[in-house]
C-alpha cells in the first residue's frame, strides 16, 4: 500500500536531490496555487460552517410547517453525482459572471447537505426542555445555538472541519471547469497542468506530487484518529 | 428591527436554502431541461425533442466509454470489497499496531486523485517505470500499460491461437492500470466501514458458534457474513456510485483529447466532460449526463431491492 509512496518519494530525490524541489517549486507558480488552495478551503469551511448550524438548528430544534418537506428536499439533492449537474451549473455560473473568480470556486460549495444531516442528527440528541427552559429565562434563539447547542456538539463539528477540508482541497472537476486564468489555478488544477507539461521530467514531476500531498498528509497525521473515526462513523450513518 | 418568531425558522434555512436551490436544484432540474434543446457554443437556439437522446443513440463513442465504464466498475467493486473485506478481519482485534496499520491503508484515502494519478503515471511509465524494471526481474516482458489499447482478455488468449475483438477483447490493459489505481485508493475507506460493521458484531455470536463447534470458515460464513451485511450492502451501493463517476483519473493519467489509447479508458464522465467543456455541447452532455443519473439511481434501487431479501438488520 506505502510503496507508491516511498517510489514517490524516491524518485523525487534522484539525480540533484533536494534541487528538484527548488526547480519544481520555481518552474510554475506552486507558491500561487497553494494560496489559492488554502483561501478557497478556508472559506468554504467557514461558510459550510455557517449555514450548517443555522440550517441545522431549525430543522431539529424548531417546529414550523413545511419543515420536513423542505429538509427531504435538501435529502434529495445529496442522491444526485455532481457530474450530472456539471453543464448546467456553468450556464448558472456564466450568466451570474462568475466564470473565472474566486466566488464561482467558493460560493456553490459553502452549503453541504451532508454536513446539515450530520448536525442536525446530533442537536436533536439536545433534549427540548433544555432549550425550552432557556427560552422561558429570556435566552435568545441565536444565544443558545452559540452558547449551548455548538459547544455541546464539538466531534460533529470536527466531523464536519475535516470531510469538508478534504474535500475542498482535493477536489479538481469543478475548478478545472470554472476558472481558466493560471491566477485562479488551485493546487490541484495546478498540479494536472503541470503533468501535462513535464511529462517526461518524473523526477520533478514526484517532487510536485510530493509537496502537493503534504499538507494533507500532515493533517492526517495529526487528526487520524479523528479522521478515519469519522469516515467510519459517516459509512454507519448513512 | 424585529422578526416575526413565526418567520425566523425560515431565516436560519435561508443561507443554506439560496445556495442549494441556485447550485444544486436549479442545475439539476436544469439538465434535464436543457437536454431537449440544442445548447451550443452559439448559445441556446431551441427546443429539439428528443433529438439529443437519439444522437447518443447512435454515437459510437458515446457506446465505446459506456462499455469502459461497464468493465471498469464490474472490475473495481469486486476487488475492492474482497480485498478491504480480508484485511478487515485480519486487522479486527488488533490493538498492537492497529494505528500504524490504519497510516497505511488510510492514506491513498485522503491523498488527491491527481497526487495519486501523477504517481501511477510514473509508476507505470513503460521505458523507465519501476513497475517494469520489477516485471524485468522476474523476467517478464515489459508491458506498454497505459498506451496499451489490445483488450487484456485477447492479450490473454492470443498466444493459444484465439483471436478475439471488439467488446468481448476485453478491458484494455490501459484500462486495467486505471482500475488497479483505484482499487488501491478505495482500500482503505471500505476496510474502516468493514472494521466498523465487525465491532458492531456482538461478542455472544462468536462466542455461542465456538461452543456449538463451528469452524473458521462456517463461523465467517455462517455468523460473520449474514450479520455483517448492510455494512456489505452499504459499501456495495458507495463503490459502485463512486467508480461509475471517475473523473480525475482518466483525465490525468491517459490526459486529454484521447482518454486513452484508442479512446478505451474514455469513461462516460470524461466523455461527458469533453462534450460539454471542449466542444461546448451542453444539450447534448445534459442528455448524456440524464442517462448517467438515470442509470446509478436504477442501479441504486435494483441494489435495494436485491438486498432488501438478503441484509439481516
Amino acid at each position: 500500500m506505502l510503496l507508491p509512496f516511498l517510489w514517490m518519494v524516491g524518485t523525487s530525490l534522484e539525480q540533484g536531490g533536494l534541487s528538484n524541489y527548488v526547480e519544481a517549486w520555481t518552474a510554475v507558480p506552486f507558491g500561487r496555487y497553494f494560496l489559492n488552495s488554502i483561501l478557497v478551503t478556508v472559506l468554504t469551511v467557514v461558510g459550510v460552517l455557517i449555514t450548517s448550524s443555522l440550517a441545522a438548528y431549525s430543522f431539529a430544534i424548531m417546529r414550523y410547517p413545511g419543515r420536513d418537506v423542505l429538509f427531504l428536499l435538501f435529502l434529495s439533492t445529496m442522491m444526485v453525482p455532481q457530474p450530472v449537474y456539471l453543464a448546467p451549473s456553468y450556464v448558472i455560473l456564466s450568466k451570474l459572471g462568475w466564470i473565472n473568480t474566486y466566488l464561482a470556486l467558493i460560493v456553490p460549495w459553502t452549503a453541504n447537505v451532508f454536513s446539515i444531516f450530520l448536525l442536525r442528527q446530533h442537536f436533536r440528541t439536545i433534549p427540548r426542555s433544555l432549550y425550552e427552559a432557556a427560552v422561558l429565562d429570556g435566552c435568545s434563539r441565536l444565544r443558545f445555538l452559540w452558547k449551548i447547542a455548538l459547544p455541546l456538539s464539538k466531534s460533529v463539528i470536527a466531523t464536519i472541519i475535516l470531510f469538508n477540508v478534504i474535500g475542498s482541497w482535493n477536489s479538481f472537476m469543478w475548478p478545472l471547469v470554472v476558472t481558466h486564468s493560471e491566477e485562479l489555478r488551485v493546487l490541484q488544477v495546478g498540479l494536472s497542468y503541470f503533468n501535462q507539461e513535464q511529462s517526461t521530467n518524473y523526477q520533478l514531476l514526484m517532487a510536485a506530487s510530493t509537496f502537493c500531498t503534504m499538507p494533507l498528509l500532515l493533517l492526517f497525521v495529526a487528526a487520524q484518529k479523528q479522521i478515519v473515526s469519522s469516515y467510519a462513523r459517516s459509512g454507519l450513518k448513512s | 428591527m424585529r422578526i416575526s418568531p413565526k418567520l425566523s425558522p425560515y431565516l436560519y434555512i435561508l443561507p443554506a436554502f439560496v445556495i442549494i436551490l441556485c447550485f444544486r436544484t436549479v442545475p439539476i432540474v436544469g439538465s434535464f431541461a436543457v437536454s431537449l434543446t440544442d445548447f451550443d457554443i452559439g448559445g441556446l437556439h431551441g427546443f429539439v425533442g428528443l433529438n439529443n437522446y437519439a444522437r447518443m443513440l447512435s454515437d459510437a463513442r458515446f457506446w465505446h466509454s459506456v462499455s469502459n465504464t461497464v468493465y471498469f466498475v464490474a472490475g473495481v467493486v469486486p476487488a475492492s470489497m474482497v480485498i478491504p473485506l480480508l484485511l478487515a478481519m485480519l486487522l479486527r482485534g488488533k490493538l498492537m499496531g492497529k494505528s500504524f496499520y490504519r497510516t497505511i491503508y488510510f492514506l491513498p484515502v485522503v491523498t488527491s486523485a491527481v497526487a495519486v494519478s501523477v504517481v501511477w503515471t510514473w509508476l507505470f511509465n513503460p521505458e523507465a517505470g519501476p513497475i517494469n524494471r520489477v516485471l524485468g526481474f522476474l523476467g517478464i516482458d515489459p508491458l506498454l500499460w497505459l498506451r496499451e489499447p489490445r483488450g487484456v482478455f485477447a492479450m490473454i488468449l492470443q498466444p493459444l491461437g484465439i483471436n478475439l475483438e471488439g467488446v468481448i477483447s476485453g478491458p484494455s490493459l490501459a484500462l486495467v492500470a486505471l482500475m488497479v489505481v483505484s482499487v488501491w485508493k478505495s482500500i482503505g475507506y471500505n476496510t474502516v466501514l468493514f472494521l466498523a460493521g465487525l465491532e458492531n458484531i456482538p461478542h455472544t455470536y462468536y462466542e455461542a458458534a465456538k461452543l456449538d463447534g463451528g469452524r473458521t470458515w462456517s463461523t465467517f460464513r455462517h455468523v460473520t457474513l449474514p450479520l455483517l451485511s448492510p455494512t456489505t450492502y452499504y459499501v456495495l451501493i458507495m463503490t459502485t456510485i463512486v467508480s461509475f463517476q471517475s473523473f480525475a483519473l482518466v483525465y490525468v493519467m491517459t490526459p486529454p483529447p484521447g482518454g486513452g489509447p484508442l479512446g478505451t479508458t474514455n469513461l462516460v464522465v470524461f466523455y461527458l466532460f469533453r462534450k460539454a467543456f471542449d466542444r461546448f455541447e451542453i444539450g447534448y452532455a445534459s442528455a448524456i449526463s440524464v442517462f448517467l443519473f438515470v442509470v446509478l439511481l436504477s442501479l441504486t434501487l435494483l441494489q435495494r431491492r436485491l438486498a432488501g431479501r438478503r441484509v439481516h438488520y
